[in-house]
């Protein structure tokens, strides 16, 4: 440490090993007019947040010229050299002369030829108002962005659709290995969780019907309303959201990552349709598992409902195999499983679209990854929704 | 004032082993401060693996890595990451965090290491970005908005958002068009001698060897043969050999050397 400028005499900013850090700082000694400036220690990044409340700090009023003297200081990186040069242009804004007393370091030469002398904030400025439109022109590409995903959307079904109809004239074009193996995916590795949900939601719902029903003594009726209920409307439907979770989402992350890698390119740049390869099996795999998986759901449903009845009104398994004849109409099985195949096409439409839009970015992909998820749950339900409406007027 | 004589990296007796299949078998490498040293080898030599062990990544299965001094495999993790921030890295494909502008990547290592404000923050990665020749509005495009030789650029800026003296680039030409290569070897020459950097580099580009390497390490039989420029190129060993005199050296070196005035690279 020095009271003299000229002590040790390290001009060039020096190697130091990463443990020798000299603390910074700012020496300032007001001479006349002129207010002298002693740097010391180690100009480094570490120590610009402390450097620059000093700077700031700094009393300019009254004063003529700034001399700057830089051989105290043991390093002097970019960023300490941007501070300096920030000093240049407060005081040049102020009128205050600058002067180096031992010659402009090179770091701070380097940092402005870098940014220039004129006002970088003003460009910076400007460039993030380019970035950051106004609300209403925010409005309008949004709408503009969604007509133009409505067509996309459109476009994708048609292609599909198209592509569909070929293999269907073309069995060269069915890929069995690959339809198997979303069945095996999408299907057979979703038996337990499918068969569990199955099982807590008749029971769920068996316990709530007995509460109420034993009120009137109907309890009997407590069959119904569980095998109706599984049958029509909960099988399918829970099956349905499970499996959006699931392979939806699958569908979508696998495709996604697909095209960040390029691979879908590389799929059609080696003459590949990359419908026929990964939205055709994946959604025929799909469309296959579904109702395979709400057959499970139905029964591993009806057969939770049935021990249900057993603990909670004691009734033996016969009488509820007898019930549940009576309760169900012969089309009661059909119209759940009927949805199934719809709901399994939905999810896996929803799931591949999202997946073939990701671009770009892994960000886009995670995005892209809940939209399906989301949208194919929607879907899933609007669709029975509309099967309900459908079914009453059918009288079914 | 010992420090200083000290070698930036100390690679010692290193042992990579996957499953069977060796890596490095005792590899030793040393780097001195302010010198760019080139790391080369052919393809699955170990050379992405060799970094990741001086970046404390990867734990050796042997031997010792010391940085300034300091034996990254008995580091504490605390430690390790006040290392950390003292180094610059880039990584072959860039790296860029995709959900960022490019100017929050280069201020993610500022954010995460130092208390600044707002207007240092903003500012510094801005000369960060210029300095490496990016215009100010790409600091506001995301990465996947970038063309190949710009995310090369911005991963450089986020390099250097720490101001370190340790920088570490994996293939930083690659895939670069010749006429940006060139400008990238410009770049990290003047920054290197502007900012004393000691840069660790692994390159396949023999032009971005002979412009900017002071010394190169060449994996050969899982252990590394260190010399400078003319040494190397000497060196009998058939694979070095074949590496710096090959039908592509012999194009590209030839060309190079002869319009490189001479010293610049060849100096100490």
């Amino acid at each position: 440490m020095s009271n003299s400028v000229v002590a040790t005499g390290v001009a060039e900013p020096v190697v130091v090993a990463a443990s020798a850090a000299a603390p910074a700082g700012l020496r300032s000694e007001l001479r006349g007019s002129t207010l002298h400036l002693e740097l010391v220690g180690d100009w480094r990044i570490a120590a610009v947040a402390a450097l620059e409340r000093q700077l700031d700090a700094l009393p300019l009023a009254g004063i003529m010229e700034v001399m700057v003297h830089t051989t105290g200081a043991t390093a002097l990186d970019l960023s300490g050299a941007w501070l300096l040069h920030r000093l240049e242009l407060r005081l040049r804004a102020a009128a205050i002369g600058l002067r180096w007393a031992d010659g402009l370091p090179e770091p701070v030469q380097r940092v402005a030829a870098t940014l220039g002398h004129d006002g970088d904030p003003e460009a910076m400025a400007a460039a993030a108002r380019v970035a950051a439109p106004l609300p209403m022109a925010a409005f309008g590409r949004e709408v503009v962005a969604w007509m133009l995903e409505l067509r996309r959307g459109l476009e994708f079904i048609g292609r599909t659709q198209e592509r569909f109809n070929a293999a269907l004239l073309q069995p060269r074009l069915w890929r069995p290995i690959s339809i198997a193996r979303h069945v095996y995916d999408t299907g057979i590795t979703a038996i337990p969780i499918v068969s569990l949900i199955a099982f807590l939601i008749s029971v769920i719902i068996a316990y709530m019907g007995a509460q109420q029903l034993l009120k009137f003594g109907a309890d009997v009726f407590v069959v119904d309303l569980v095998t109706v209920g599984v049958l029509r409307e909960m099988g399918v439907l829970l099956t349905a959201i499970i499996v959006a979770g699931r392979s939806g989402s699958a569908f979508a992350a696998e495709i996604g990552a697909m095209r960040l890698n390029e691979e879908v390119d590389a799929l059609q740049a080696i003459g590949v349709n990359p419908i026929d390869v990964l939205v055709l099996p994946r959604a025929v795999g799909l469309v296959i598992a579904m109702p395979l998986l709400t057959v499970i759901a139905d029964a591993v449903g009806l057969a939770g409902g049935a021990l249900l009845c057993s603990f909670l009104l004691d009734m033996p398994l016969v009488q509820y195999l007898q019930r549940m004849d009576e309760a169900i109409a012969p089309t009661t099985f059909w119209v759940g499983i009927m949805k199934a195949p719809v709901f399994a096409l939905l999810i896996a439409a929803s799931g591949v679209y999202r997946g073939m839009q990701v671009r770009g970015s892994s960000r886009e992909l995670g995005r892209l990854t809940t939209v399906a998820v989301v949208q194919s749950i929607f879907l899933v339900i609007l669709a029975d929704a509309v099967f309900a409406v459908l079914f009453m007027e059918l009288d079914i | 004032m010992d420090a200083a004589q000290e070698p930036a990296i100390e690679v010692h007796g290193v042992v990579n082993r996957f499953g069977t299949q060796v890596v490095h078998d005792g590899l030793d490498m040393c780097v001195e401060p302010g010198e760019v040293f080139g790391i080369v080898g052919g393809s699955g030599s170990g050379k992405s693996v060799l970094l990741r062990t001086i970046l404390g990544l990867h734990r050796p299965q042997a031997g010792a890595v010391r940085v300034f001094g300091r034996d990254l495999t008995r580091l504490r993790d605390r430690e390790l990451r006040e290392i950390k921030a003292g180094y610059g890295v880039t990584f072959q494909a860039g790296a860029l965090f995709t959900s960022l502008t490019v100017l929050q990547n280069v201020q993610l290592p500022m954010v995460e290491h130092l208390s600044l404000d707002r207007e240092a923050l903003d500012g510094l990665a801005m000369l960060k970005l210029r300095l490496v020749g990016l215009p100010v509005d790409a600091a506001f495009k995301y990465p996947s908005q970038l063309s190949g030789g710009m995310i090369k650029r911005a991963a450089l800026a986020r390099a250097l958002a720490l101001d370190p003296q340790l920088l570490f680039l994996d293939e930083p030409t690659a895939g670069l068009d010749p006429i940006s290569a060139a400008d990238f070897d410009a770049l990290l020459i003047g920054l290197q001698r502007q900012l004393a950097l000691t840069v660790v580099m692994i390159t396949h580009d023999l032009d971005t060897i002979f412009r900017t390497c002071n010394r190169v390490g060449v994996i050969v039989d899982r252990k590394m043969i260190t010399d400078d420029l003319q040494g190397i190129v000497a060196n009998p060993h058939p694979w070095i050999q074949s590496y710096f005199h090959g039908d592509r050296a012999a194009r590209f070196g030839q060309h190079d050397r002869a319009a490189q005035p001479d010293g610049q690279q060849h100096g100490a």
